[in-house]
C-alpha cells in the first residue's frame, strides 16, 4: 500500500513526501542539503553528531477540538525554542522547517568548532582530503580562527590496523559510528565497536583475526572522515589527481557497478595504473557496496606477468611472434582441422568475445563449450529472472530459496540483499548440507546429505523441516531460487538446477515475472554464455583428442593436470590468454588478451542483467580484445565476423538472440534518478561513493519456458568406511589468476586446506592445524588440516581453485603427512 | 510525624520480612493482587499525585498508564544507579527498608502486567545487591513471589542487575541498553520506555524511591497522600542533604519545606555559624542558587524552586558557604561531567573536555577574565544541542556560577580557597 503523502515547507519550498520521511531526506528530494555526519540515508538514524540541527515548526493544536488553531486563514505555526535534528526527526502535516535561519547556521557553526577541537585537520596528508564531508563542512560553515588552544589537542595513534586492510588513524575519527553501524546493521558481522567514553572514545574490532568481514572496505566509502583507509589506496593518490571509468566487478555473477580510479604516475614507470575500485551506485544491484575481493583483487591487470606478445611453439621451441605470424599460424592449423575443432571458453569473456567465438565455431563447423564446473544454465535462461525481479525491492509476499550455495563466498552482495530482503519480510528458505552463514536469518533450513541435493529439492514435503519450507514456497506471490555448486559438480549441479526448475514450475512460478531461477556462476559472465548457447562437454578428455582446440580465457590444465595429456593428444591448441598458465604452456599458438580494464564490452549477470563496461587503461603490450582476436582467426580461415566494434557486436547478439532483443550499447548506458542520491557535492550524505551516470543495465527478457525438463536421477557418491569423499566448495579468497596477483589479500587466501568433521580428524588420525597428505585421483598433495564442527561426518570440504584439482565430489584418501 | 519511607528510623530491624509483615508489610500487594484489576491499581497511583523522584519529577501513575498493551511482555525496571553526586537516599532505602522498596515494585509490576521486574543497581553497589538477592529470597520462600500469588495466576519475579560504574547509566535508556548488555549509551526518545523499553518492549522505569512510596499509598490511600506536601508537589521527599551543614544526612520530609528549615532546623545550620552563599539543590546537575532570604524561605517543591531558576531534581541539596569560591565548585563539576560523559554526542563529548582544559588554565591563573568568559560560551554552545540530559546538565553549573558569582571568577579569587 502506498504511504499516505504529508506537505510541508523546507526552506520556503514547499514539499510532498511520504509520512515517516525524515526531514533530511525530505529536503534532499528538493535539492535542499542539510548537513549530516552520522547520518547516512542507508542506516537508522542516531542523531549522535548534532551536525543536521534546524528549526521546526509546527502547527498549534486547539487543545479543547483537536484541530489545529487558524490565523490569517493559514494554520499557526510554533517553532520549538531548541533546534531539532533533522535526520532523527520525520515530517508532519503542515510543519515548517527552517535550516537556512541565523539560529540554525549558528548551531551548525558551533557544531563543527566543536568537532574540530579534537580534529587534526591534517588535511594535506590525508586521503580523504579533496572528498571529506568534514573538509567541505569546515569550508561551509566553519570559523576562520579557532578558539581552541592547539595545545589542548589530544594526541592519539594515527596508524592503527583493524585488521590487514583497514586502517585507522584514531586522531581523525569523529565518532559517527558510521562503520560501527554499517558492519552491524548492514552487514550482520557486529565485528567493530567503540570501546571507552566520552573523549576518550575509540573505534576498535572485536574479532580476531581484526576486523573479519568481507565488507570491510565499505567503512572507508562512508566513514565521513578521513579515518578510515585501506592499505591499498592510503597515501596513493589525491582524488583530484585521478580519472575514472565506468566498470564492472568480474569476480563473481553479482556484476556489481565499479568507478576505476587510475592516474599515470611516476612510481609506476610512468604507466597508467588503477589506484584504487570505488562502488558505482546501483540500487538494483550493489546499491552503494563492494565486497572486499572485488575491491582489492584489481592488481591482476597490471601485474607484470601479463602476456605482451603472441607466442609460437616449433617443436620444444616457444618464441615470441608478431600478430601476423601467430594469426597465420594458427588460421591455417583450423582450416586444416576442417570441422575437427573445439572452441573452449571461459566465464570471464565479455558477451561480445563469447558472440565471436560461438560464431567462429558455428560458421566453420566446430564445437562450442562452456569451460565450468556448474551446470544447468540453460534452464537460467528459460525460468530464469527478469525485469520485474529486483533484489532492492523484494519483501514480503517473496520466498527466497537458496539450494547448495555458500552466498557469503560465492556472491557476496547477494548475500547481502538477501540478508536485507528477509529483514523486508521475504521469506528465507536455505537448502545445504552445511551450515552457511546465510543461515542465521532463514524461516527455514533444510539439511540434506552431500549427494542429497536434487533429490532433496524434488521431494521437499517429506521431510517436517522440508514440509513448511514447501508451504511457504507454494504460498509465495513471487519465487525466487538461487541454485549453486556447493559440493557439486557439472552433472549434480544440472541435476539440482532441473529440480529447482521443477519446482518453479510445479507451484506455478515459471514464467512468472518476479520469480524465476538464479546460478550462483563461478564466473562473472557464465550466464551470458548459457544465453548464447554455449554448453559444458562432460568429458574434456575425450573432446580434446587430435582435435584443433582454441582455449580461451581459462585454465583446463592448471586447475586439473590430468588434462595435460589429452591437451598434448590434441593436433593443435591455440590459447587466448592474460597470462602464461598450465595450459599455455601446452599451446601451439598462445594469443595475448587484453583484460577488461583496457577495453569495452558488456557483461551478463546471474540475474540476467546485462551491463557495459568501458576501457581505462591503454592496452597492456600488444594484446588486443578477445573479440577482435577471434575476428581476425576467422577472417583468416575465411569468415567475416565484426572485430572492430564491440558496440556493433552488441547489435548482432540483439538480432541474433531473442533474450537480447532491442539490447543496444545505448540502452545499456540509459540511468534514471536513484535514491538515495549520491556522489554530488554534498558528499557527507552519501559518501565517497560515485553516482551512476555510464548506465543502470537492462534485463534480458524471459523467454517462453515451455515444458522444462524432469529431473535425472544422478547417483549419489557414498565413500566406504575407509574412504573420504572430498567436497568442492568455494573460497572468497582463492589461488585464481585474477586474485593471487593481489598480494595484499595473501594472508587472506593462505595455503591449501581441507576442513574435516573432529570425528573425521580423529578416524583419519590427523591433527588440526597439521599437515597431511590428500591423494586424488593418484596425485599426493600437502594441505593443512582444518577442523570444523560444522562440517559434515565422512566428508572432506576442499576449496575450489587452492591448487588441488576438485570440481566434482571424489574420493579422496587421506593421512598425516 | 511517623516516617512514611525511611521507616526503619522509626522501626527497629523492619529489614526482616517478618517485622515488615508484622507492621503491615505485603498486605497492600496482596490487596491489589487479589482484588483489583490493574488498571484501577494504576488509577490510585494518578490520583495520589506522586512524581517520579528520580529527577525529572514526571507523574508516575501516568507513565504507567502509558504502557503500550498491544506490545508484550510488559518489564518493569527499578532505576538504583543513584550516582548523582550528593544523592545517597536509594542506597539507605534499599539497605534498611528493603521490603517496602520491593513491594513497592511488585505492585507497579502488576499494575502493568509484568511477571519480570528488573533492579538495576550501579556497579558499586555490588553489596547492596547482595543484599536485596537475598531479601528476594526470603520474599520467594514466603511466597510472596513466584506463580500463583496469593492464590491468583499472577506470577512475578524480581532480579537484580548490576551496572559497571557510569553516571550516564542511571539515564533510563542508557540504563536499559546496559541492561541489554551494551555500551551505556542514550537511545534516541522518542519512543520512550513505555513504548519501546527493554528490548524493545514496554516497559516502566521508576526511581527506588518512587516504588518505596507505593506500598504506604495503598495502605492509607491516595487522598491521604495527596494531602501530603503541596498542591504541586504531593507526598513527602527524601532530601539529601551534605555540604557545609553541621549535620548532613537523609531527611524525610514534606514537600514545601523551605530550605531554610532544611539547613538550619535539620542540618543544624552551617558549621562555624558561616553564611549560606549557595545552594546545589539537584547534586551537580544545579544551577547555583544565590542564596538570600527569599531563596532560604523558598518552599522546596518543584514549582516554587524553579521560580529560583533552579531545579529541585532528585533532592539532593548540596549547601554552600561563604568560604567555598564558586569557580572551585564548577572546576568539580566540570571535571565530574567530562569523565562522565559518555561521548556518544558531539556537543557533550567535546564541549565538556573543553570546558575541563578552560578551567584547567583557570586555576593556573592563566587569563582569568577572558577564560572565564571563553568557558561562559562554550558551555552555552552546549546548551540545547546534546542527544540526552547529561550534556546540559553539565552547562548548569557553569553558566550559574559564572553568572550569578562572578566576583569568583576574577584573577584576585582565583586560588581564593575553598574548606
Ligand atoms: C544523566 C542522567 C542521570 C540520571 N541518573 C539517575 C539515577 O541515578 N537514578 C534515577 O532514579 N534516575 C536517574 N535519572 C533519571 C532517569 O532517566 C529517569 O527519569 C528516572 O529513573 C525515572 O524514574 P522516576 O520517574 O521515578 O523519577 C538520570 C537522568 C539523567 C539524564
Ligand atoms: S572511523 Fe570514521 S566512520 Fe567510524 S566512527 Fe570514526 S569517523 Fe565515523
Ligand atoms: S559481490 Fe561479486 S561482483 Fe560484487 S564486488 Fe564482490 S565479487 Fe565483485
Ligand atoms: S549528552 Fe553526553 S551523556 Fe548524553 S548522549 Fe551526549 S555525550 Fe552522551
Ligand atoms: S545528528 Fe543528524 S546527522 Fe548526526
Amino acid at each position: 500500500m502506498p504511504k499516505q503523502l504529508v506537505s510541508l515547507i523546507i526552506d520556503g519550498q514547499s514539499v510532498s513526501v511520504p509520512a515517516g520521511t525524515l526531514i533530511v531526506d525530505a529536503a534532499k528530494q528538493v535539492g535542499i542539503d542539510i548537513p549530516v555526519f552520522c547520518y547516512h540515508p542507508k542506516m537508522e538514524p542516531v542523531g549522535m553528531c548534532r551536525m543536521c540541527l534546524v528549526e521546526v515548526g509546527r502547527p498549534v493544536i486547539d487543545r479543547v477540538s483537536g484541530q489545529p488553531v487558524i490565523e490569517g486563514g493559514k494554520p499557526k505555526i510554533q517553532f520549538g525554542a531548541k533546534l531539532e535534528t533533522a535526520c532523527t526527526t520525520p515530517v508532519s502535516e503542515d510543519m515548517q522547517v527552517v535550516g537556512m535561519s541565523e539560529k540554525a547556521r549558528t548551531g551548525r557553526k558551533e557544531i563543527v568548532e566543536f568537532l574540530l577541537t579534537s580534529h587534526p585537520l591534517d588535511c594535506p596528508v590525508c586521503d580523504k582530503g579533496g572528498e571529506c564531508p568534514l573538509q567541505n563542512l569546515t569550508m561551509a560553515h566553519g570559523s576562520s580562527e579557532s578558539r581552541f588552544k592547539f595545545d589542548d589537542k589530544q594526541h592519539q595513534k594515527k596508524h592503527v590496523p583493524l585488521g590487514d586492510l583497514i586502517w585507522l588513524d584514531r586522531e581523525r575519527c569523529i565518532q559517527c559510528a558510521r562503520c560501527i553501524r554499517f558492519q552491524g546493521e548492514i552487514v550482520g558481522d557486529a565485528v567493530l565497536d567503540f570501546f571507552r567514553r566520552g573523549r576518550a572514545t575509540d573505534i576498535v574490532t572485536y574479532s580476531e583475526p581484526g576486523f573479519d568481514s568481507i565488507f570491510s572496505s565499505n567503512t572507508t566509502d562512508i566513514c565521513p572522515v578521513g579515518a578510515l583507509t585501506t592499505a591499498d589506496f592510503r597515501f596513493g593518490a589525491r582524488p583530484w589527481e585521478m580519472n575514472s571509468a565506468a566498470s564492472i566487478c568480474t569476480h563473481c555473477p553479482v556484476g556489481c557497478n565499479t568507478t576505476l580510479n587510475i592516474r599515470r604516475e611516476a612510481r609506476s614507470d610512468g604507466n597508467m595504473v588503477i589506484k584504487r575500485i570505488m562502488p558505482r551506485q546501483n540500487e538494483q544491484v550493489n546499491e552503494i557496496w563492494l565486497c572486499d575481493k572485488g575491491r582489492f583483487a584489481h592488481h591482476f591487470s597490471a601485474s607484470p606477468d601479463r602476456l605482451a606478445k603472441p607466442l609460437v611453439r616449433t617443436g620444444e621451441l616457444v618464441t615470441e611472434s608478431s600478430w601476423e605470424e601467430a594469426l597465420n599460424l594458427a588460421a591455417r592449423s583450423l582450416v586444416e582441422a576442417k570441422q575437427d575443432f573445439i572452441v573452449l571458453a571461459g566465464g570471464r569473456l565479455a558477451n561480445e568475445d563469447l558472440f565471436n567465438l560461438k560464431a567462429l565455431a558455428d560458421g566453420l563447423g566446430g564445437k562450442a563449450a562452456l569451460y565450468t564446473h556448474m551446470g544447468g544454465g540453460y534452464l537460467t535462461t528459460l525460468a530464469g529472472v527478469s525485469m520485474d525481479t529486483n533484489f532492492g525491492e523484494m519483501g514480503a509476499g517473496t520466498s527466497i530459496l537458496v539450494a547448495a550455495s555458500d552466498l557469503y563466498n560465492e556472491a557476496p552482495l547477494w548475500y547481502l540483499r538477501i540478508k536485507q530482503a528477509a529483514a523486508r519480510g521475504a521469506t528465507l528458505i536455505l537448502a545445504g548440507a552445511r551450515e552457511t552463514k546465510l543461515e542465521k536469518y532463514a524461516a527455514h533450513v533444510i539439511r540434506y546429505a552431500y549427494g542429497d541435493e536434487a533429490q532433496t529439492i524434488k521431494s521437499m514435503q517429506k521431510s517436517k523441516a522440508g514440509q513448511a519450507a514447501a508451504e511457504a514456497l507454494a504460498s509465495a506471490q513471487n519465487l525466487v531460487v538461487l541454485y549453486g555448486s556447493d559440493g557439486l559438480g557439472l552433472e549434480g549441479s544440472a541435476s539440482l538446477a532441473e529440480a529447482c526448475a521443477g519446482l518453479l514450475d510445479m507451484t506455478g512460478h515459471a514464467g512468472k515475472p518476479g520469480s524465476g531461477l538464479i546460478g550462483v556462476w563461478p564466473h562473472a559472465n557464465d550466464q551470458g554464455a548459457w544465453e548464447m548457447g554455449f554448453q559444458p562437454v562432460a568429458d574434456l578428455a575425450a573432446e580434446f583428442k587430435n582435435k584443433l582446440v582454441y582455449i580461451a580465457a581459462c585454465d583446463p590444465v592448471g586447475d586439473d593436470p590430468a588434462l595435460a595429456e589429452a591437451l598434448k593428444s590434441a593436433r593443435f591448441v591455440i590459447v587466448q590468454e592474460l597470462f602464461q598458465t598450465e595450459t599455455t604452456r601446452l599451446a601451439n599458438v598462445v594469443l595475448p588478451a587484453q583484460a577488461f580494464t583496457e577495453r569495452e564490452g558488456s557483461f551478463t549477470s546471474g540475474e540476467r542483467r546485462v551491463q557495459r563496461f568501458y576501457p581505462a587503461l591503454p592496452a597492456f603490450g600488444e594484446t588486443r580484445p578477445d573479440f577482435s582476436i577471434t575476428a581476425s582467426l576467422a577472417q583468416k580461415a575465411g569468415l567475416e565476423l565484426e572485430g572492430t566494434s564491440a558496440l556493433l557486436i552488441m547489435n548482432k547478439i540483439a538480432s541474433k538472440y531473442k533474450s537480447f532483443e532491442g539490447l543496444s550499447y545505448a540502452r545499456l548506458a540509459e540511468v534514471r534518478e536513484q535514491w538515495p542520491l549520491v556522489g554530488r557535492g554534498d558528499i557527507y550524505y552519501g559518501g565517497a561513493i560515485y553516482a551512476n551516470t555510464q548506465g543502470l543495465g537492462t534485463r534480458l527478457a524471459l523467454l517462453e519456458a515451455g515444458s522444462l525438463p524432469g529431473t535425472k536421477p544422478v547417483e549419489s557418491k557414498r565413500p566406504s568406511e575407509s574412504e573420504l569423499l572430498a567436497i568442492p566448495v568455494c573460497k572468497i579468497y582463492d589461488r585464481g589468476v585474477t586474485v593471487l596477483p593481489s598480494t595484499l589479500l595473501h594472508p587472506h587466501i593462505g595455503d591449501a586446506s581441507v576442513s574435516l568433521h573432529p570425528d573425521t580428524a580423529v578416524r583419519f588420525k590427523v591433527q588440526a592445524g597439521s599437515t597431511a597428505q590428500l591423494t586424488v585421483n593418484g596425485t599426493a598433495y600437502q594441505v593443512k588440516v582444518l577442523v570444523d564442527e560444522k562440517v559434515p561426518a565422512s566428508v572432506a570440504l576442499l576449496p575450489r581453485s587452492m591448487g588441488i584439482p576438485i570440481n566434482t565430489p571424489a574420493t579422496i584418501s587421506l593421512k598425516a603427512a | 510525624m511517623a516516617h512514611i519511607l525511611l521507616r526503619h528510623r522509626d522501626i527497629p530491624d523492619i529489614n526482616k520480612l517478618e517485622v515488615y509483615r508484622k507492621n503491615g508489610g505485603f498486605e497492600a500487594f496482596k490487596q491489589v493482587v487479589t482484588s483489583m484489576k490493574p488498571e484501577a491499581v494504576t488509577e490510585v497511583v494518578k490520583a495520589s499525585g506522586l512524581r517520579g523522584r528520580g529527577g525529572a519529577g514526571f507523574p508516575t501513575g501516568l507513565k504507567w498508564a502509558f504502557m503500550d498493551n498491544k506490545n508484550w511482555p510488559h518489564y518493569v525496571v527499578a532505576n538504583a544507579d543513584e550516582s548523582e553526586p550528593g544523592t545517597f537516599k536509594d542506597r539507605e532505602i534499599m539497605e534498611n527498608n528493603p521490603f517496602q522498596f520491593l513491594e513497592g515494585v511488585a505492585i507497579s509490576a502488576y499494575a502493568v502486567g509484568a511477571h519480570a521486574a528488573y533492579v538495576y543497581l550501579r556497579g558499586e553497589f555490588w553489596q547492596v545487591a547482595a543484599f536485596l538477592d537475598e531479601r528476594i529470597e526470603d520474599m520467594e520462600k514466603a511466597g510472596l513471589l513466584g506463580g500463583k500469588l496469593f492464590g491468583t495466576d499472577y506470577e512475578l519475579k524480581i532480579y537484580t542487575h548490576l551496572g559497571a560504574g557510569a553516571y550516564i547509566c542511571g539515564e533510563e535508556t542508557a540504563l536499559l541498553e546496559s541492561m541489554e548488555g551494551k555500551r551505556g549509551q542514550p537511545r534516541l526518545r522518542p519512543p520512550f520506555p513505555p513504548s519501546f523499553g527493554l528490548y524493545g518492549k514496554p516497559t516502566v522505569v521508576n526511581n527506588v524511591e518512587t516504588f518505596t512510596n507505593i506500598p504506604m499509598i495503598f495502605s492509607k490511600g491516595a487522598d491521604w497522600y495527596k494531602a501530603l506536601g503541596t498542591a504541586d508537589s504531593a507526598g513527602v521527599k527524601v532530601f539529601s542533604l551534605s555540604g557545609r551543614v553541621k549535620k548532613p544526612g537523609n531527611y524525610e520530609l514534606p514537600f514545601g519545606t523551605t530550605f531554610r528549615q532544611l539547613v538550619y532546623e535539620h542540618g543544624g545550620g552551617i558549621i562555624n555559624d558561616r553564611p549560606v552563599k549557595a545552594i546545589m539543590a539537584a547534586g551537580a546537575s544545579s544551577s547555583i542558587i544565590k542564596v538570600d532570604d527569599k531563596a532560604l524561605d523558598t518552599p522546596m517543591d518543584y514549582a516554587s524552586v524553579r521560580t529560583l531558576g533552579a531545579d529541585l531534581g532528585s533532592a539532593s541539596v548540596i549547601v554552600i558557604d561563604d568560604t567555598v569560591s564558586i569557580e572551585w565548585v564548577i572546576s568539580k563539576t566540570v571535571e565530574f561531567f567530562k569523565h562522565e560523559s559518555c561521548g556518544k554526542c558531539t556537543p557533550c563529548r567535546e564541549g565538556n573536555y573543553w570546558m575541563m582544559h578552560v578551567i584547567e588554565r583557570m586555576e593556573a591563573g592563566e587569563d582569568v577574565e577572558a577564560n572565564t568568559e571563553l568557558l561562559l560560551s562554550v558551555a552555552k554552545q552546549m546548551q540545547n544541542k546534546c542527544l540526552c540530559a547529561l550534556g546540559e546538565f553539565a552547562t548548569m553549573a557553569v553558566v550559574s556560577g559564572i553568572e550569578r558569582f562572578p566576583d569568583d571568577f576574577t584573577t584576585s579569587s582565583i586560588g581564593g580557597g575553598h574548606a
